[in-house]
């Protein structure tokens, strides 16, 4: 153990690999002082936990109707946080519905960011009319409020998981495209990229060999950052029950059927939010941590 | 040295600025155009059939497919689209038979006067907070305004509004509910009252009628000041990360070497500078709000654009849903440039 | 008669990776002389310079067994003794004139800044004062450069502005810490020998912050050599050619010469023990 530790801290590294190791150990040393961070990632490692053993955890079927155990407040023996207007326990509901937000922002976060890391390194790296194409589609995909054209094609494309995963996506595309293309503009006309141009290498061999790799640390800040956001737009569109239909047991759609109930019954809308609200919160400590840690630029002096 | 810096020279970089400026907004615009187009031609809703009815003749159908140009090539119906956009006709509205044009501007001005509500609170708010976490980092009070700002960030605004609803109206009845009148303001608001606006603070102050205006600022009061803590939540930090910035430089060095004191060299020589970039912050949660109130005006019964694009959704009356879509696209665009000429106006380095 | 007595002077940042130590025990006075300090990056000689007006915010720590100046303990001085001591009394020029003056504040703003708030002057009378200003740093069209941005003014005018802008409450002393290093060639003899003459003409105390030996040599009465945040010799500036310490001696041998040998230029040699921390 202290062997591994003197040689992640060796100052003159051997290797490449040990040179990359030891930054790494000092960014984790950095974010582990910073104890917003650490809040951040113990949350989400909560939710990925409390979704991979859900059948295990949960006491109840999320989806296990009796009614005659309708809307009965929170710590009833059996229904820690209550049940709702179908007699179903919310605990359970909310530890399966984090299955549900995992798989939308899993889904979002290996799509939106590739497709914006390829258009903003394709725009960065040829530049001249197909950067002003590019950027100016860009500009105008950043013009549409989020959630209203998340909306409009959610109408199109008629309500449900599946759609409504793939309209987040086509709406957070954009700032991938801006963060890449500006990291792209800094490194393309390095000495290095240079070198690998004279030794006949193609541009989409450049792009994803050397410019891609350059811009990831960024892309992953804002990834973790956009997140919460994705979370909540989700949880919007499932709100307006336009995302995740009935009956699965997705938070936005929860607070939705809780709020015929809200000024008697609070806690059928109250819970799920609470789930939301400490999930999104979780990524964004996270994501804020990252950004001290990784992005010098922005660190606090 | 650089030229000299003549006012008639700096105005007319400005002008120059400017056309540029809205040469790039066309461009926008009619992108936006161009995506709401093909958006409202994919729409498994058929218009011709819901004006018809299921019933219609072949005949019928070729005529009203004739009437709405649909018989056209799709590049001359685009043009159609946006020569109507332009001259101000976004279609007409399938649930009310009503223009959508005249419908959105019966709707916009209560959105308007609730994210505006909004924007002052959290600016108002957000940059002192944002300012005294940026002059003491890592105090007590910075941990406070970063985590009050992370929560924001964090919050589903639809989430909060009913939490607010349940303790301020249900509870401790601090504030009216849902709506923005009483039924019987309201009744007095639409026979008595002249509208000006469409706002109904101000309205109702112009008109005198401070029974109407108080009873307005209590329905008015929690959404807005929902969306202000959401906007709060971005500006406070926003301003933090500037100033943090502005008060490293070197010229707040000279500054305090002059023997200025800290309020002046905070307010005045960082605020300065950290109002550049601000300004962009500022408008663009504006924005932001104008959007972000359509789950507000959800929960709040408001009836503003939020609540009339949510409502054309569910009737699925597509005109009425892209025009809202393409009115906000609008407002946003214009806001963003708004921002980018204010930008110039602050800082003379955009200027040359 | 003593203008300013510094005595173990001690300045400490808190980082990471625990405490460092930028100043170690720095002691020197000061009359109505020009004294030099030479160093090279990183070698505590602008954070001296900083910390005699207090300027070293936490998590930077100032501790010292005395600092006085002009009688007045500056170690203990409340901030607005503080304040009132600097700029009235002591002034300082930093490097670059395009990071030290305010990007979106006009030069005559930033002139009759400390005139109006602090000595209450109106409007014209502080125009006028600061104009003659400009006009003493030998710029010919004041008017024009009042109305300026500094991002319109080369730096060598942007220079003589922060100097103006220095010596107008005509200060007892100046603090220039690398006052030329930013300019060009061209324009840092220009604006040296504006410094000179106002500092002569008035009689104030300066120091005079530089990495370049002999610009010290020629410009100052007295030079203090630094190394690592200690002083390893002060020595009169007309003997400076002649020093005998080895740090001095080592920076004297990486200056190129002209008409001198065309071999490479020495390393410094820090194998000496004052090099690792010992005492001077």
């Amino acid at each position: 153990m202290t062997a591994l530790r003197q040689w992640l801290q060796d100052p003159s590294p051997a290797s490449r690999r040990q040179a990359r190791l030891g930054q790494m150990w000092l960014a984790w040393l950095r974010i582990r002082r910073n104890r917003l961070a650490m809040a951040g990632l113990v949350i989400v490692g909560t939710l990925l936990v409390v979704a991979a053993l859900a059948p295990w955890i949960a006491p109840h079927d999320p989806l296990a109707q009796d009614l005659t155990r309708r809307l009965l407040p929170p710590l009833t023996p059996g229904n820690l946080l209550g049940t709702d207007d179908f007699g179903r326990d919310i605990l359970s509901r909310i530890i399966y519905g984090a299955r549900i937000t995992l798989y939308i922002i899993g889904l979002v976060a290996v799509t939106a960011p590739v497709l914006g890391l390829l258009i903003g390194t394709v725009a960065g790296y040829f530049g001249g009319w197909v950067d002003a194409t590019l950027m100016r589609l860009t500009d105008i995909f950043l013009a549409f409020p989020r959630l209203i054209l998340a909306l409009a094609l959610v109408a199109v494309l008629g309500p449900g998981i599946g759609n409504a995963i793939l309209a987040i996506a086509l709406t957070a595309w954009p700032p991938y495209a801006r963060v890449a293309r500006a990291e792209t503009l800094t490194v393309r006309n390095s000495d290095y990229i240079a070198a690998i141009r004279l030794q006949g290498a193609s541009p989409a061999r450049i792009i994803a060999g050397h410019v891609v790799p350059m811009c990831l640390p960024s892309v992953i800040i804002r990834v973790t950052l956009d997140m919460a956001g994705v979370i909540l737009i989700a949880a919007g569109l499932g709100f307006l029950g336009l995302g995740v239909q009935p009956p699965l047991p997705e938070w936005g759609l929860m607070i939705s059927s809780g709020r015929k109930y809200l000024f008697e019954q609070w806690w059928v809308a109250t819970m799920p939010g609470l789930a939301i609200f400490v999930v999104s919160l979780g990524f964004n400590l996270l994501g804020d941590g990252l950004r001290d840690v990784l992005d010098p630029r922005s660190a606090a002096r | 040295m650089t030229g000299s810096p003549v006012s008639g020279n700096r105005a007319f970089v400005l002008a120059g600025r400017i056309g540029l400026g809205l040469g790039s907004l066309a461009i926008t615009i009619l992108g936006l155009l161009l995506i709401t187009f093909l958006i409202s031609r994919v729409v498994p809703i058929d218009p011709v059939l819901s004006i018809v009815g299921e019933r219609a003749t072949e005949a019928q159908i070729a005529a009203v497919r004739a009437k709405l140009g649909l018989d056209l090539p799709m590049w001359q119906q685009f043009l159609i689209y946006v020569r109507d956009a332009l001259t101000g006709d976004l279609g007409t509205s399938i649930r009310t038979g009503e223009p959508v044009a005249a419908e959105i501007a019966r709707y916009f001005p209560a959105t308007l006067e609730l994210a505006t509500l909004g924007t002052i609170f959290g600016t108002l708010v957000g940059v002192p907070a944002g300012v005294l976490a940026a002059t003491r980092p890592g105090s007590l009070a910075d941990q406070v305004v970063r985590v009050i700002g992370l929560m924001g960030y964090s919050m589903p605004v639809f989430w909060l509004g009913l939490i607010g609803l349940l303790v301020f109206y249900g509870q401790l009845d601090w504030v009216s509910g849902p709506g923005r009148l009483d039924p019987t303001y309201d009744m007095m608001m639409q026979f008595t009252l002249t509208p000006y606006t469409g706002m109904i603070l101000i309205d109702s102050a112009l008109n005198g009628a401070w029974d109407v205006f108080g009873n307005a600022v209590s329905h008015i009061i929690l959404p807005a000041g929902l969306l202000g803590y959401v906007s709060m939540a971005y500006i406070s930090r926003m301003t933090r990360s500037f100033m943090m910035n502005e008060l490293g430089q070197e010229y707040i060095t000279t500054a305090r070497v002059k023997g200025m004191p800290e309020w002046r060299v905070v307010w005045v020589h960082a605020m300065k500078n950290a109002l550049v970039p601000l300004i962009t912050v500022i408008t663009l949660s504006y924005a932001y709000l104008l959007e972000g109130s359509v789950l507000t005006e959800t929960i709040f019964a408001w009836p503003g654009l939020g609540s009339y694009i949510t409502d054309a959704l569910f009737a699925a009356d597509m005109p009425a849903v892209l025009g809202g879509t393409v009115v906000v696209g609008a407002v946003f665009i214009t806001l963003n440039m708004a921002s980018d000429l204010l930008y110039r106006l602050v800082d003379p380095r955009a200027r040359a | 008669m003593t203008l300013l007595d510094v005595r173990n002077l001690r300045v400490t940042f808190q980082t990471e990776t625990g405490p460092v130590q930028a100043v170690r025990g720095v002691s020197f006075s000061l009359g109505r002389e020009r004294l030099g300090i030479v160093g090279e990056s990183g070698s505590g000689k602008t954070i001296t310079g900083r910390a005699v007006l207090r300027l070293i915010r936490p998590p930077g720590r100032v501790e010292a067994d005395a600092m006085v100046f002009d009688g007045q303990d500056l170690l203990h001085a409340t901030d607005r003794e503080m304040r009132a001591l600097r700029g009235k009394r002591i002034g300082m020029v930093m490097q670059d004139p395009k990071y030290s003056l305010n990007p979106v504040m006009t030069v005559g703003r930033q002139l009759t800044e400390g005139l109006r708030l602090r000595d209450g002057l109106g409007r014209a009378d502080a125009g006028a004062k600061a104009r003659a200003a400009l006009e003493a740093v030998q710029i010919r069209d004041p008017d024009r450069v009042m109305d300026a941005y500094p991002h319109e003014l080369s730096g060598g005018m942007g220079q003589r502005v922060m100097i103006a802008m220095m010596l107008i409450p005509e200060p007892d002393l100046l603090i220039a810490d690398e006052p030329t290093s930013a300019l060009d060639v061209t324009v840092q003899a220009e604006v040296l020998s504006i410094l000179d003459a106002l500092v002569r003409d008035r009689g104030m105390g300066l120091i005079f912050i530089s990495h370049d030996l002999r610009l010290v040599a020629r410009f100052c009465d007295r030079v203090l050599v630094m190394y690592k945040g200690r002083i390893v010799e002060e020595i009169a500036a007309r003997d400076l050619m002649a020093a005998r310490h080895p740090y001095t001696q080592g920076l004297l041998n990486c200056l190129p010469r002209i008409g001198g040998p065309r071999t490479p230029l020495p390393g410094l040699d820090r194998s000496g023990a004052w090099a690792s921390g010992g005492a001077p």
